[in-house]
């Protein structure tokens, strides 16, 4: 079988359909199952205390807030080179999860810093390159908005999303090149020296589910995309009639 | 549309017809150009832009007052007290560099898109890359080199000594640039949308950052004792690099916002 008929959106319409449940139900017990580990099983950390279990649902959006940016980065390449239109829209499906995942990585980073560094906000390398990436998934989503029509849209985002792509090691770098000159904050996240095995367990977990939800949200909010893109293909009627019938 | 608004597209359209054709240098450029080489489209762009740049003066000097202006509203608004200033001093005046390059960006591309001539370009048989590239050289010449240069002076507001007045000039000399040559893919990206100019700075700002914090960075580490070396290295690199992608970028976006 030749897998680049799905490329078509009105193939893989009814396979993202059918995977999507699936993808979310992965997503939701391996959910339960790491924040049960986290929360549970997972050892008091002698130094930090209980704050330190908000990691088990920072890292992995912290994680997946960077990984969305080159996901996006390889649709938004075959999206130009190719000029699929599907790829183009996993892109742009992509977009607001990845602003979702780097909002909540500084929120819950914000109420970890609190206690454990006595402040919400340091100017900390790691923090202040995440408040840029969240900057750069403003600014994609809101070209996206500006533009009219869809297949242009595609590729004015498909560019930024490359440039962004190649600046975003630049920022994280010149953002800690800059904070190590100024010695800032007294505050410095060394990691954890030796974290026990059910720490590293219950984050691999969430990190797990990380993905699956954001490949179940993605595969659902295509298929927005594809339906309100094509409404005028003659497919669309005609599936919808079927499954009315 | 208003009419004075059409007479004033007609007017930028005749100025810049005019500054394409109206005397013996052009003609030796037009020459050049059967070749339809890289350096000749370069050159062609250059030309025209800082034609059009120098008969339109008046607004790069507001540019120009603008930097002044924005550079000396931050001591109003902390304290005039000198060690502050010091401090302050070099990320202010790259601050207001930014700032200042982010208004001009616009000039870059629209009146060109505006009236036709950038579709002229993309049709024409010169490499699209290099006629922005000259256009992002003649549009640095114009707007950020200005900057460079005033920045000396401003400094002197902020009790800046010799060595750090020397090192923001020439940090800026390297930097505005990569501002122009940046700036121009958001110029570009942001060509016929809706909300031109506030997008343009959630785009582009962001991608400056590394500028920023390398730019300032060189005076800072000279204030803390240490060497302006790596930071004018690492500056000099972003230049290297930009020069090289971001006119194909920019080019790339010119095509897709002329569909």
């Amino acid at each position: 079988m030749n897998l680049y008929r799905f490329s078509a959106p009105a193939a893989f319409y009814p396979i993202a359909g059918a995977w999507a449940p699936w993808f979310a139900l992965g997503a939701a017990i391996l959910t339960v199952l790491g924040l049960y580990i986290g929360f549970v099983v997972a050892p008091t950390d002698f130094q930090q205390g209980q704050a330190y279990r908000i990691i088990f649902i920072h890292v992995p959006s912290a994680w997946m807030s960077m990984f969305i940016w080159l996901v996006m980065t390889f649709w938004s390449i075959l999206a130009l080179a190719l000029n699929t239109r599907l790829s183009a829209m996993m892109a742009q499906a992509l977009a607001p999860t990845g602003a979702w995942m780097t909002f909540i990585a500084l929120w819950t980073g914000a109420f970890w810093g609190r206690p454990t560094w006595g402040t919400y906000w340091a100017w900390d390398a790691r923090m202040t390159s995440e408040l840029i990436l969240l900057f750069l998934y403003f600014g994609l989503i809101a070209l996206r908005n500006a533009i009219d029509d869809p297949r242009r849209a595609d590729r004015a985002c498909a560019v930024f999303t490359i440039v962004g792509a190649v600046n975003i090691p630049i920022i994280y770098f010149s953002v800690q090149w800059w904070n190590t000159l100024h010695q800032g904050a007294s505050v410095s996240l060394t990691a954890a020296p030796s974290m026990a095995a059910t720490m590293v367990a219950g984050m691999l977990v969430m990190a797990l589910a990380a993905w699956l939800y954001t490949i179940a949200v993605v595969l659902v909010r295509v298929r927005t995309i594809i339906l309100e893109r094509e409404r005028g293909a003659a497919w669309i009627d005609a599936s919808l009639i079927a499954r009315r019938v | 549309m208003s009419a004075t608004n059409q007479s004033q597209r007609e007017s930028t359209a005749a100025r810049n017809l005019a500054a394409v054709g109206d005397n013996a240098s052009d003609r030796r450029a037009d020459e050049a150009a059967v070749a339809y080489g890289v350096f000749a489209a370069i050159r062609w762009a250059l030309v025209r832009d800082l034609r059009i740049a120098v008969r339109s003066r008046a607004e790069l000097g507001v540019q120009v007052l603008f930097y002044a202006i924005v550079v000396s509203l931050f001591p109003l608004a902390t304290s005039p007290e000198r060690n502050l200033l010091q401090t302050l001093g070099p990320g202010v005046l790259w601050v207001a560099a930014l700032l200042a390059s982010l208004l001009s960006l616009p000039r870059l591309f629209a009146s060109d898109f505006a009236d036709g001539t950038l579709e002229q370009m993309a049709i024409s048989p010169f490499p699209l890359s290099a006629l922005v590239g000259g256009k992002i050289l003649a549009h640095w010449l114009a707007t950020g080199l200005p900057l460079a240069l005033l920045a000396p002076l401003l400094g002197l507001q902020y009790a800046l000594d010799g060595a750090a007045l020397g090192i923001v000039a020439f940090s800026l000399l390297i930097g505005t640039p990569i501002l122009s040559l940046v700036g121009a893919i958001g110029a570009a990206l942001t060509l016929a949308t809706r909300g031109g100019g506030s997008l343009l700075a959630l785009l582009v700002l962001p991608l400056y950052v590394p500028v920023l914090i390398f730019g300032a960075g060189s005076a800072d580490a000279l204030r803390a004792g240490l060497s302006a070396a790596p930071n004018l290295s690492l500056l000099g690199a972003g230049l290297l690099v930009a020069l090289v992608g971001a006119p194909l970028a920019a080019a790339a976006a010119v095509r897709i916002a002329l569909d």
